[in-house]
């Protein structure tokens, strides 16, 4: 069957190579909507990567959080009593917590305040798995010392300062503190920044607060104990004023949030349509006038004998090489804009196999659909015109 | 009394049936109150190895029969056997089956623009499943020499002069040994020495391989090739078949 299949003249490919600059306008236009859609899902995955990686560097089997609470953007806190209650269950190792509020960054320089997400959490047991909070947890001990986010906006006007001189003084929430050191996590829709503080640090930041509410609970676990059993019964036997979840989970809301609370989702979800339907606009264009073009021909192919599947299968394979050579330099070319991105907004927008398939599969149905609609065409090609 | 049996038992030995058997034919274009009769109770019969010309005037219906000899359209009224084949009322499969007995020669030549004068020629031996087992590559070669264009067999299309072009065209409609062949005002778009060339050409690889040639022209500088000239005005076939070489003689 495939030697037979080999020795036969490739109508598709050669129809194709004909008409170089066709192909080049075909491979352009499919690139751009390819590219279209992949920076549409670059920036969102980008929103919901950097939203959720607090979440998924907590250092926890399981988190308490207040079921009002949605995003970093809006916390609720609840009270520390429920977390400390989770210690009388089976599997529980310890418990540890984190507070969250937004301060206001003063950079030095500029002497302009800004938004930054403070962290406050127990420098004894380590909330975060970010290796840099890790090492230098003692330094939090020291009263107002904080760990600065190395993503974060560069408007903070920290890092260049601290690389240079190794050390960081500034006024948040009008309180003087000293960075530290430096940690890597990203700027997201929420927070622009992330600084770590300890409790005591934070508790001084934010007088208002009370020690007693909480953000975040830990909660780990012994390593014998079975995560989804533990959860279940601690979920049934809190109030249900907190929520038992795993730290997926949690980023999971944080997701959904962004995803279906605010536009956001259904506006990068439009932009992902439009590149494809410009893609399937450019596509049956170039395939109709191929086909227009070939008129005659496919009618002579006819009358010879060929018939209209054998037509279908060179028009469908036609499409399928304009979907590879279209969505290659898309894919470069996205690969390359992403870095563009990443350098300009600091959001972790990366290409992932994942996102490279979903988009090379949506270009191969991009490129059969139009094929589908360009047979109709086809189908007028009647052999006994061409006498 | 004998004598004549003989003969007969003779021409029956090259060809047991017709290869073309038209009767009662009638056909008509269009629906309903626009419904207009083009063929007329056309009566016919060819023989295998005859070389037919059919001739007439603008609209007489010659394309019209040639499309349904051809089975590029269904026959509607009356019986037409292509092959031993009834195409009337025959089914798309059944067409596409018979019109891979015969080979075509267009006005315009058809070949495709995309592919070399020997690939044109690939098109048609790849129709058949058993010619892929051969070196098709070689066989569209010699064929090509055939019809001398032994060094053009890498040319595109847009390269060949008309000529050429149309000697591709009858390489690519005899490579694969048809049966019939239809030709559709071959020459009409050539000059006198290129249209007399590739008719003579038809003519002889015609007689080599014992096709049968069907060829619809205007053009009364061939009509010396015709074993028999067919004449249609209006839809009617008005002189089946007058013998040539009997009237030169």
């Amino acid at each position: 069957m495939f030697p037979k299949l080999f020795r036969k003249t490739p109508l598709a490919w050669r129809q194709l190579m004909k008409e170089k600059v066709r192909l080049a306008v075909a491979v352009a236009g499919i690139g751009f909507a390819d590219m279209l859609i992949f920076i549409q899902m670059g920036f969102e995955g980008a929103l919901f990567n950097a939203a959720v990686k607090p979440h998924r560097n907590l250092q926890a089997d399981l988190v308490l959080i207040n079921p009002q609470f949605q995003t970093l953007f809006s916390v609720k806190s609840f009270s520390r009593e429920r977390l400390y209650q989770t210690l009388a269950y089976d599997g529980v190792k310890s418990v540890s917590y984190v507070y969250i509020s937004t301060g206001q960054w003063r950079n030095p320089e500029t002497r302009l305040d800004r938004a930054i997400l403070v962290w406050g959490i127990d420098p004894a047991s380590p909330a975060f798995s970010f290796p840099e909070v890790q090492q230098n947890l003692d330094s939090l001990k020291q009263l107002n010392n904080v760990l600065f986010d190395r993503a974060g906006r560069p408007e903070y006007g920290v890092v260049e300062t601290f690389d240079k001189t190794g050390k960081f003084t500034t006024e948040l929430n009008g309180k003087e503190i000293q960075v530290s050191n430096l940690f890597t996590n990203g700027a997201s829709f929420a927070a622009d920044g992330n600084v770590i503080a300890s409790d005591s640090t934070f508790l001084t930041l934010f007088p208002d607060r009370k020690p007693e509410n909480i953000e975040v609970g830990l909660i780990h676990l012994k390593p014998e104990a079975d995560v989804t059993q533990v959860q279940a019964q601690l979920r049934a036997g809190l109030p249900k004023d907190v929520l038992v979840l795993t730290p997926e989970e949690f980023a999971q809301i944080e997701r959904t949030y962004w995803a279906n609370g605010t536009g956001i989702g259904f506006i990068f979800g439009l932009g992902v349509g439009v590149g494809f339907i410009v893609g399937i606009v450019i596509v049956y264009q170039i395939l109709y006038s191929d086909v227009s073009d070939h008129l005659p021909e496919y009618a002579t192919l006819k009358a010879m004998g060929y018939t209209d599947k054998y037509l279908l299968i060179v028009l469908i394979q036609e499409s399928l090489i304009l979907a590879v050579l279209g969505f290659l330099p898309g894919f470069f070319l996205s690969f390359g804009l992403y870095q563009l991105a990443y350098a300009a907004t600091l959001l972790p927008i990366e290409m992932t196999i994942e996102r490279a398939t979903t988009v090379f599969l949506m270009t191969i149905v991009m490129c059969v659909g139009s094929g589908a609609i360009a047979m109709r065409k086809l189908r007028s090609a009647d052999p006994a015109d061409v006498f | 009394m004998q004598n004549l049996t003989i003969v007969n038992q003779s021409v029956k030995d090259i060809t047991t049936a017709p290869v073309i058997y038209v009767d009662h034919l009638n056909h008509y274009f269009g629906k309903g109150s626009l419904r207009k009769q083009v063929l007329f109770d056309i009566n016919l019969q060819i023989n295998a190895g005859e070389i037919v010309l059919l001739t007439g005037p603008s609209g007489s219906g010659k394309t019209t029969l040639l499309t349904l000899l051809g089975g590029l359209r269904s026959a509607e009224e009356g019986s037409l056997k292509i092959l031993s084949q009834e195409m009337s009322g025959a089914s798309k499969q059944q067409l596409t089956k018979v019109r891979r007995q015969i080979g075509y020669i267009f006005q315009a030549h058809n070949l495709m623009k995309f592919l070399t004068a020997k690939e044109n020629v690939r098109m048609s031996l790849e129709l058949h499943d058993e010619k892929l087992k051969q070196d098709i590559d070689a066989i569209a070669i010699a064929m090509l020499e055939k019809v001398g264009l032994g060094d053009r067999v890498n040319y595109y299309a847009e390269n060949l002069s008309g000529g050429q072009k149309q000697r591709v065209a009858i390489a690519r409609a005899l490579v694969s040994h048809p049966k019939i062949v239809l030709a559709d005002e071959p020459t009409a778009a050539l000059d006198k020495k290129s249209g007399r060339d590739v008719v003579e050409l038809m003519y002889k690889l015609a007689k080599e391989q014992g096709i049968t040639i069907l060829l619809v022209t205007h053009d009364n500088r061939i009509l010396d090739i015709a074993d028999r000239i067919l004449y249609m005005e209006d839809g009617c076939l008005v002189s089946d078949g007058t013998d040539v070489t009997a009237k030169m003689h």
